[in-house]
């Protein structure tokens, strides 16, 4: 146990390695890093000067290593477009991103798999089919379809909520949360659902077939002939079985979710990290692309390792040895 | 049961129309409902220079008085008449929503092409091989699927455009695009077809190919391949609604097809501009198309997984 | 009849298929007394598994019942509502399934699922619950039950997870036990202890046994009352002595004429020629065109010495800290010209491990392979090419020793077209030549595997195996997943092969009455390790090893069979 937790670690840290080594990739070859920083008027020792001091001269193992010791330290360079310092604007613009990512992640875990089991029970229900329908629909619908749809059915139309931005935002010491206020939170409604509808229908179609297939095995046979009842069957033993391939997926799914925020975020102008990458590839803004790259792989690569630790929790098979 | 009975073998084209797999189709509704869409719209977009009133993307052909036409009513102007109407630089929108998705169905099928080769070699090798090849590429493929892929398209995406000089970004986007969705989506494939290899791989069939001194090459192609097919089929069908999704995604994005090649995506960009003033159909059709396409592919790859599945017999 | 406590009566089940109606149950009858075990016997698709699901109200849709009653204790139980019907399921009818490996969810301890279980019949509270649940593992002989009680499912070996699987069965006390195939994925020395348990379990407490089996020898062991089925139908009902001594239908006699006997020798097994199933195959017709080979150095085909294997248990980087697990330890013998060699073992016993480092399919890890005086293991490939022209394999399992890709005709022409035997027109003409001969109908050679059963696919797998006129014939377990008649078959085919065309073989099994038919000499294999190599009639008359000794005993004598 202790030594696959320990490989697992280790597995992590590469990827970030070569995460880092892309970003640093990009630094390094895409676009000319001086041209991208001096305009047109430069001089010769104006270039030299960069050169030193941003260590283009240095060997490449060199120049990566100094890169990964400045990404330790948060340390991204400059925003090309902005003349910021990449962490500060990145800082600046995670919150909004982490709650509307965790709002919509909460939305479609807990409903994607109720009804995901809902529809596994009741297989051939009425209502059980309408929904595997529907959510055929939702799988189809793109993202940013759905965020459409919603503004001009809930804003432009109905004048509910509003459309666009945050609302009012209260500072708690660098963290800026709209959750604490009425047009906070009515913001967040639209591209909560926007964000989260896709990744739920995607997780309740995953836990069905799951379910199914547990559903199919022997020892749910061997329960039904002792006599369970199908309540104790479906929720005791299929359930907890159904739930060990469904951590590992719910994890690249709160994964997507963060990824996803991309979209959302540009539909409902929410001023989050999302935004800020994709302005940052239209204008070929590298710095703030790579920072944002090692941002949320950290992020994944901590989903992935509490996924695993919950994994050990649910499967004995993986805590203690068998025979 | 009987040895001694002679039965003829039946043609190819019998055994497709007494297949199990074609019997379910044809007796569920929607496989052929979904089917039929399907085929119409990617036939209408093959031959959507045929079938289109003008080419839009002809500027001799445009006229501008003729801009923001609503569907099926005349043209303040000029009196034409436009079946889904005009956006705002007078072109035609069904028109438009033709050649859009002959663009979004090129990127699609294209990009799932490239995927579907890139995985099933690469999945066969590791599948095959298992050691140090299967080491090397499942832990690419675990890295990359850390990695949600609409953002491995996007960053692909982005590098390929800061590589690209300006003045040739708009001619690439399109290839860009099926580059960066193809390598986005070969795991899928990848992982599929080396689970399925190694399965085989471990069947007597292929112990008996050995014994006869088949090389490892003829192994592979000849015996293992065919078997390991059908979940691929499935993979590429619901991988292609994706794909289709994905480029629309990325376009609508602004990261995607330029407005001079526009794809379905880069028209409900355009598209969105004028949704809150009124003008609601250069969106909504294309919009529409879209989502047909998307759904309709879906669920015939919805259905093909099921029919395929014997477990569910 | 009056003390039945269940009983079945005219029951049939239909599966509404594209085809049409679909009855894999027709008009069955039988009574279970209480303490007395009741066999259920008949081949694959019998129809013998379907009646128990039925009986227990475990069809799967869109099986029904559509015909027939039920009793239990006085009580009609096949109308009953879903909900009366789980009440009685697990109380007073349990059931106890084929692979234990399957049957108990394996994220709860075995002590879970067995307080849940008595908790639900009996509405103990959970300290004497579980004190029963600890008195039942102690029942069925599990050892330590006190600790085991806390472990899970996978820290459990076959055989004591079927016996887990008994104990819940036995939870609340049932009249009834029905137990599907309970020991076919047991070895035989498990099998007998799990048989032992089940018979003294119901004469203890009285509980009426149905054993659905498909195997004579523990329907010999076991029953005291016997249900033949055939293709939905029971064909005779009687007690296990007079079914199996003096069979009255037809096809229960031919059954039991093509069961093998383990204590003489027979020339040719009979066939089995009920329900038209008689199939005509010409060996000797081949031996015409058939190129004898040279005799081998010294009259020996094929000699192994010190062979061994080795598979990587836990890989690590480091190599000193790669652990492995030794599935073949020093094995030797030799194989003479023209011999049936015998190899005999449990699953595990490293027997199959043999016969694929033979066939070159396995790297061998030390030791020689010497066939016909040269040594396979250090061959150049130009050597290996034509060693592997020279010998072929018939696999276990003939659903996946065919590809399903392919058609007939492509599979046994592949390796006459590979050596370059033949050019492929000359091929199809071999081909159909090869398929007559082992009794396939014309037009064969156009289909793909799936269009054939079990037999004629292994059938089909002899003839591409004697394609290229090897002169070695290395069987894994041939007939070990065929029924009994159709083993019966295979056998008679091998058996020609050797006599008509002078094939060399090496027959590995774990059925010792088919080694005793089949084999010249036989070596006995336990854990890797070759324990003695004899004359197969020395061997069954006196074993010298303690081992064999007790896999004989443990042998089903079958003494009712031939009265």
């Amino acid at each position: 146990m202790l030594s696959f937790m320990l490989r697992r670690v280790g597995q992590s840290i590469l990827v970030l390695l070569v995460v880092g080594l892309v970003a640093f990739s990009m630094f390094r070859f895409v676009g000319d890093p001086i041209d991208n920083m001096l305009g047109q008027e430069r001089t010769l020792e104006d270039i030299e000067r960069l050169e030193q001091q941003l260590g283009l001269d240095r060997p490449f193992p060199v120049q990566y290593l100094r890169f990964l010791e400045g990404a330790i330290q948060g340390n991204f360079g400059v925003s090309y477009r902005q003349g910021r310092e990449v962490s500060e604007i990145l800082l600046e613009r995670a919150p909004a991103t982490l709650e509307l990512a965790a709002v919509s992640a909460v939305l479609a875990i807990l409903l994607g798999i109720a009804l995901g089991v809902y529809t596994a029970i009741r297989r051939d229900g009425f209502v059980a089919n309408f929904i595997m329908s529907t959510s055929l629909i939702g799988v189809s619908l793109p993202t940013f379809l759905i965020g459409i749809l919603l503004i001009y059915l809930f804003s432009v139309e109905l004048n509910w909520l509003p459309s666009f931005g945050r609302g009012e935002v209260v500072d708690l010491g660098g963290w800026t949360t709209g959750l604490l206020t009425a047009s906070g939170l009515k913001s967040l409604i639209l591209p909560s659902i926007t964000l989260g509808l896709y990744q739920m229908t995607l997780i309740m179609r995953l836990v069905r077939s799951e379910m199914l297939e547990v559903l199919r095995q022997d020892y749910i046979r061997f329960a039904r002939a002792r006599g369970l009842a199908d309540r104790t069957i479906h929720f005791r033993h299929a359930l907890k079985n159904t739930l060990v391939p469904v951590v590992t997926i719910i994890g690249l799914q709160l994964g997507a979710i963060i990824a996803f925020a991309i979209i959302t975020e540009t539909v409902f102008q929410w001023p989050g990290m999302g935004l800020l990458f994709i302005n940052a590839i239209q204008f070929v803004d590298i710095p703030v692309m790579a920072a944002y790259l090692m941002l949320i792989s950290v992020m994944f690569v901590a989903i992935n390792l509490i996924v695993d630790i919950l994994y050990a929790f649910i499967d004995p098979r993986l805590r203690v040895a068998g025979k | 049961m009987t040895d001694v009975t002679e039965t003829p073998a039946p043609t190819r084209l019998r055994r497709i129309l007494d297949s199990d797999l074609f019997y379910a189709f044809r007796t569920s509704p929607v496989a052929l409902i979904s089917a039929l869409v399907t085929m119409f719209l990617i036939l209408s977009a093959v031959f959507a220079p045929l079938i289109a009133t003008t080419n839009p993307f002809d500027p001799a052909s445009l006229n501008l008085m003729n801009g923001f036409t609503p569907p099926m009513e005349p043209n303040a102007f000029t009196g034409e008449n436009f079946l889904l109407g005009t956006d705002d630089q007078g072109r035609d929108v069904f028109s438009t929503i033709l050649y859009g998705m002959r663009i979004s169905l090129f990127v699609g099928v294209t990009a799932v092409v490239f995927a579907m080769v890139l995985g099933i070699v690469l999945g066969l090798l590791a599948g095959y091989f298992g050691g140090w090849t299967d080491t090397i590429i499942m832990r690419a493929a675990d890295v990359q699927l850390t990695f949600p892929s609409i953002l491995v398209a996007m960053l692909i995406f982005g590098i390929a455009k800061g590589i690209t000089p300006i003045e040739y970004r708009d001619q690439m986007a399109i290839w860009v695009l099926i580059l960066a969705i193809g390598l986005s989506d070969w795991v899928q494939f990848a992982r599929v077809v080396r689970g399925a290899t190694m399965v085989e791989k471990g069947k007597d069939y292929v112990a008996a190919a050995h014994l006869i001194g088949r090389p490892s090459f003829a192994i592979m192609i000849r015996h293992i391949l065919p078997n390991v097919l059908s979940p691929v089929l499935v993979i590429a069908t619901i991988s292609l609604a994706l794909a289709i999704i994905a480029e629309a995604t990325l376009s609508f994005l602004g990261i995607g097809a330029p407005p001079t090649q526009p794809s379905l995506g880069t028209l409900i960009r355009i598209g969105q501009q004028f949704l809150f003033s009124g003008e609601w159909w250069i969106l909504f059709f294309p919009a529409c198309t879209l989502l047909a396409l998307a759904l309709s592919v879906n669920l015939l790859g919805d259905w093909l997984r099921d029919a395929l599945n014997p477990r569910l017999k | 009849m009056t003390d039945a406590i269940l009983s079945i009566r005219n029951v049939t089940v239909e599966i509404p298929t594209r085809h049409g109606l679909f009855k894999p149950v027709k008009n069955v009858s039988y009574d279970i007394v209480p303490g007395e075990i009741r066999g259920v016997v008949g081949e694959s698709g019998a129809g013998k598994s379907m009646t128990g699901n039925a009986i227990i109200g475990l069809l799967d849709d869109p099986a029904h019942i559509s015909e027939g009653e039920i009793w239990l204790k006085g009580q009609r139980i096949d109308n009953l509502s879903a909900e009366e019907l789980r009440r009685i399921r697990g109380k007073e009818i349990s059931m106890i399934f084929q692979d234990p490996l399957t049957s108990l969810n394996p994220l709860f301890t075995v002590g879970e699922q067995l307080v849940e279980t008595i908790q639900l019949h009996l509405g103990l509270s959970a300290g004497d619950a579980k004190t029963r649940a600890i008195e039942l593992l102690d029942a069925v002989s599990i050892p330590n039950s006190t600790e085991r009680f806390d472990q899970y499912p996978h820290q459990f070996s076959g055989g004591m997870r079927q016996r887990v699987v008994i104990a819940l069965a036995l939870c609340s006390e049932p009249s009834v036990i029905i137990a599907d195939e309970p020991t076919t994925a047991l070895d035989v020395s498990i099998q007998a202890q799990v048989l032992d348990l089940i018979k003294q379990l119901a004469r203890d407490r009285s509980i009426g046994v149905i054993l659905v089996t498909h195997d004579m020898g523990v329907i010999a062991e076991t029953t005291e009352q016997v249900t033949v089925m055939y293709a939905g139908e029971v064909v005779e009902n009687g007690t296990t002595d007079q079914v199996l001594g003096a069979p009255m239908h037809p096809y229960t006699q031919s059954l039991i004429a093509a069961v093998p006997r383990p204590h003489k020798k027979v020339h040719r097994f009979p066939q089995v020629s009920y329900g038209g199933r008689e199939t005509v195959f010409k060996i000797e017709d081949l031996a015409r065109n058939w190129t004898q080979s040279k005799p081998s150095k010294e009259g020996k085909m094929l000699e192994v010495k010190g062979l061994t294997k080795r598979f990587v248990e836990k890989a690590s980087l480091i190599p000193s800290r790669t652990t492995y697990f030794t599935a073949v330890d020093n094995v030797s013998f030799d194989i003479k010209d023209g011999e049936v060699f015998g190899i005999v073992g449990e699953s595990g016993s490293g027997k199959s491990t043999v016969a694929r480092m033979i066939a070159t399919l396995y790297e061998v890890d030390g030791g020689e392979v010497v066939f016909d005086g040269s040594d396979v293991v250090t061959m150049d490939a130009k050597d290996r090419a034509a060693y592997r022209k020279q010998i072929q394999m018939i696999f276990q399992d003939p659903f996946s020793s065919l590809n399903p890709r392919m058609k007939v005709g492509e599979i046994v022409a592949e390796p006459l077209i590979h050596h370059k035997i033949l050019g492929r027109g000359q091929a199809v003409t071999r081909v159909a030549e090869l398929l007559d001969k082992v009794g396939l109908a014309r037009g064969a050679e156009d289909k793909y595997p799936h269009e054939f059963s079990g037999g004629q696919r292994q059938r089909i797998s002899i003839a591409r195996a004697i394609a290229t006129q090897p002169r070695f014939l290395i069987c894994d377990e041939p007939t070990s997943a065929l029924d009994v008649s159709i083993q019966a078959q295979i056998l008679n085919i091998l058996k020609d092969l050797q006599e008509h065309l002078g094939l060399t073989m090496l027959f590995i099994s774990h059925d010792l009455p088919v080694v005793r038919q089949m084999c010249d000499r036989v070596g006995v294999m336990k854990m890797g390790q070759m324990l003695e190599v004899s004359d197969s009639e020395t061997l069954f008359s006196a074993a010298k090893h303690p081992y064999t000794a007790e896999l004989l005993q443990l042998m089903p004598q079958l003494a009712q069979l031939d009265g």
